[in-house]
């Protein structure tokens, strides 16, 4: 894992002091909420519903014990006891006091973490595989890349007042685990045929009001290159993306507008200008990083197998245990969807509870989801048996991982101001419909995906089932969207048809389901057969 | 407080700026002002007679300028480059690293507090356009 020098210290200590002095010229009065306003964005701090939100980053999902006990001790004493994982692999506290917040960002500093452009019209948070490190089909690790780019983007001059924000995700598997594509710039490590290291540059997608799948803009940037062809990416988005309409200023619809032909022309004419500014740092520097990210020291000659006598462990095993490349090692994910729960919540006790076994059995790693669930990368198959019971005993053992449980589900109307209804109510009814655990497993993988309204932070366009909140003449309602995904082969679901109310819309997604089972073909998943049979079938199933 | 800030050493222009239009219409102009959606990169082939280059910041979030600024110190440009329009404090260090080397804002400024957000961090983790060694380079010697 990265760790911080004197340099990245300095600066985030740096940035702490600087919003102390803000918060206090807020306090006394001296800035109006106008004026304060972005500069608390700067740094995460939303006024929501009910109270200030503070996001926390977590750099491309990857975090030590230390820092997971630390979001837990803010939760206890800032917050009320629990923090939400979210979709681009941070964390947020929901119930924040706006005097806490320079303690708050003190205390992460204190090891290696901050809030800094987790808001606002800029560079956010790189996010990334969470099986980095140890998935068996990656070229290699990406994390190095996104760091390489966290720093660079950190506090980039030029690049701070966009026309919208700006997300970046790099990946180095054909298996695309990050919905690498839905990002604004989405970065997949390559090798050419002289085994050079590069990447494919895919630009210009994202979800929201206009769901974009990114088209491919270079098919191989060489790695010297990659902050200089960047730079010229943003450098066209910031001089030419549309700042008079909110809903336009993604660069997303810059792309769709002039072309990606005409974008890419414009990026290679600026790149030739930009490369000559010596802005890509020497291969040393991107080596001090990748050392950080050396594998952990794996023992050899581990047993590979799992004694599955317990039934219980051995289903948890098939649904939550991913493969490892390293012979005894099993990829762990922890979910965070009980069936009684709110998607992505954990309490303080369980955030320390998983900083345990990441400090006890996994190298003392621990990695965030966009799925909104906790990864533990590297634990030895020796151990898995008494790990999952710790876990049964936190009430963390949920065997559901890419079933229909396992929702992914934005915070909504519950909290967030901008919703139109809300989500974690959706998904708990969902979620309480299919709480049998033998029905999840007979329906198989299905992505089941909710957001609050059309800024889509619940991924619903990339939902194999999506759900989006509505308002419809004041009151909530619920449009079924189905048949996207956010992997390696994306796609947008198509809306079904009229809206539904909030039970209606757990009829519906039932009925969508049960047609599936009717329709499937030995090993279809819904997706597939989806696929295979069109929208016609499901719309009689559920409007029939 | 004050509303005009300077970080050069030579003498103030004094030639009012032309319009962007204006300038490209008429070869004698020495000052020129840049809307948002001016292209700056047609002020290239005349750069060596420009002396003042301003650009306008109607609305603080409208950031095309920091792009403008920079691409004029790429090609060249050493006269002076002036932001003017809606200037925050909080601004003031990217326009700087940007290239720009005067202001003009619309709200006074407090010097003090431009003083700190100017001298608040030690180290940049890019180049841009004021010449610093990025940590990076540092870190390499
Ligand atoms: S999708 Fe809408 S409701 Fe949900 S968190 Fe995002 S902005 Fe809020």
């Amino acid at each position: 894992m990265y760790k911080y020098d004197q340099y990245d210290q300095t600066i985030v200590d740096a940035r702490v002091e600087e919003f102390r002095e803000q918060v206090g010229r807020r306090l006394s009065g001296e800035l109006s909420e106008d004026q304060f306003k972005p500069l608390r964005l700067m740094n995460g701090l939303y006024l929501q519903l009910h109270a200030y939100m503070l996001r926390v980053a977590i750099p491309y999902g990857t975090l030590d014990s230390r820092q997971m006990r630390m979001l837990a001790h803010i939760a206890r004493k800032y917050d009320r006891d629990y923090g939400h994982f979210t979709t681009r692999q941070n964390l947020q506290y929901n119930w924040i006091k706006l005097e806490d917040a320079p303690d708050i960002l003190a205390d992460l500093a204190s090891v290696e973490m901050h809030a800094i452009q987790t808001s606002g019209n800029c560079i956010r948070n790189i996010s990334s595989d969470q099986f980095a490190g140890a998935a068996a089909d990656e070229v290699e690790d990406p994390r190095p890349w996104a760091e390489l780019l966290r720093q660079w983007s950190t506090f980039h001059p030029e690049f701070s007042y966009l026309p919208r924000k700006f997300k970046i995700a790099v990946i180095a598997s054909d298996q695309d685990r990050a919905a690498m594509r839905l990002h604004d710039i989405g970065l997949q490590v390559v090798r050419n045929n002289k085994g050079e290291t590069g990447f494919k540059f895919y630009v210009g997608g994202g979800m929201g009001r206009t769901p974009i799948v990114a088209p491919l803009i270079s098919e191989f940037v060489p790695a010297t290159d990659l902050l200089s062809y960047t730079e010229a990416c943003l450098r066209v988005y910031n001089r030419y993306g549309r700042r008079d309409n909110i809903y336009k200023a993604r660069i997303k619809i810059l792309l769709h507008e002039i072309g990606a032909d005409e974008y890419r022309r414009q990026v290679e004419e600026e790149f030739a200008h930009v490369k000559t500014l010596g802005l890509d740092p020497p291969a040393s520097e991107f080596e001090r990083i990748a050392a950080h990210f050396a594998p952990p020291a794996w023992e050899s000659g581990l047993p590979d197998t799992v004694d599955r006598s317990n039934v219980d462990f051995a289903q948890w095993v098939d649904q939550n245990v991913t493969a490892h490349k390293a012979p005894g090692y099993a990829v762990v994910t922890i979910s965070l969807k009980p069936i009684d729960g709110i998607p992505g919540d954990a309490s303080s006790a369980q955030i320390d509870l998983m900083a345990d076994l990441a400090e006890t059995y996994s190298f003392d790693e621990l990695r965030v989801t966009h799925a909104q669930n906790i990864v533990l990368p590297n634990v030895r198959k020796a151990d898995l048996l008494t790990m999952w019971q710790k876990l049964v005993d936190a009430k963390l053992a949920d065997a559901n991982i890419d079933l229909v449980t396992d929702i992914i589900a934005c915070p909504g109307l519950d909290y967030c101001s901008l919703a139109n209804a809300r989500s974690i109510p959706v998904a708990q009814k969902i979620a309480a419909r299919f709480a049998d655990p033998a029905r999840q497993r007979d329906i198989g993988e299905l992505k089941l995906k909710i957001s609050g309204c059309i800024n889509a932070c619940g991924h619903h366009h990339a939902g194999h089932i999506g759900i989006l909140g509505v308002d419809r003449k004041g009151t909530e309602n619920y449009q079924l969207l189905l048949g996207g995904s956010g992997a390696e082969d994306a796609s947008l679901g198509k809306i079904a048809g009229p809206g539904f109310d909030e039970d209606g819309i757990v009829d519906a997604v039932e009925r969508t389901i049960e047609k599936y089972r009717d329709l499937r073909q030995e090993g279809e998943r819904f997706l597939d057969t989806y696929r295979r049979v069109g929208m016609d079938p499901f719309k009689e199933a559920i409007y029939g | 407080m004050v509303n005009a800030l300077r970080f050069r050493d030579d003498s103030a222009h004094e030639e009012p700026a032309v319009t962007f239009e204006t300038f490209l219409g008429q070869t004698n102009a020495t000052a020129v002002r840049l809307e948002p959606g001016d292209d700056a990169r047609e002020l290239i082939p005349h750069l060596d007679r420009l002396a003042l280059i301003e650009v306008s910041f109607p609305k603080f979030r409208d950031g095309r300028g920091y792009s403008a600024a920079r691409i004029l110190r790429e090609s060249g440009y050493t006269g002076e480059l002036r932001a003017s329009g809606d200037i925050l404090v909080d601004q003031i260090l990217y326009l700087r690293r940007c290239g720009f080397d005067s202001f003009i804002a619309d709200a006074e400024l407090d010097e003090a507090a431009v003083d700190r957000a100017l001298g608040r961090y030690g180290d940049v983790y890019q180049k841009a356009a004021d010449g610093r060694s990025p940590v990076w380079a540092l870190r390499h010697g």
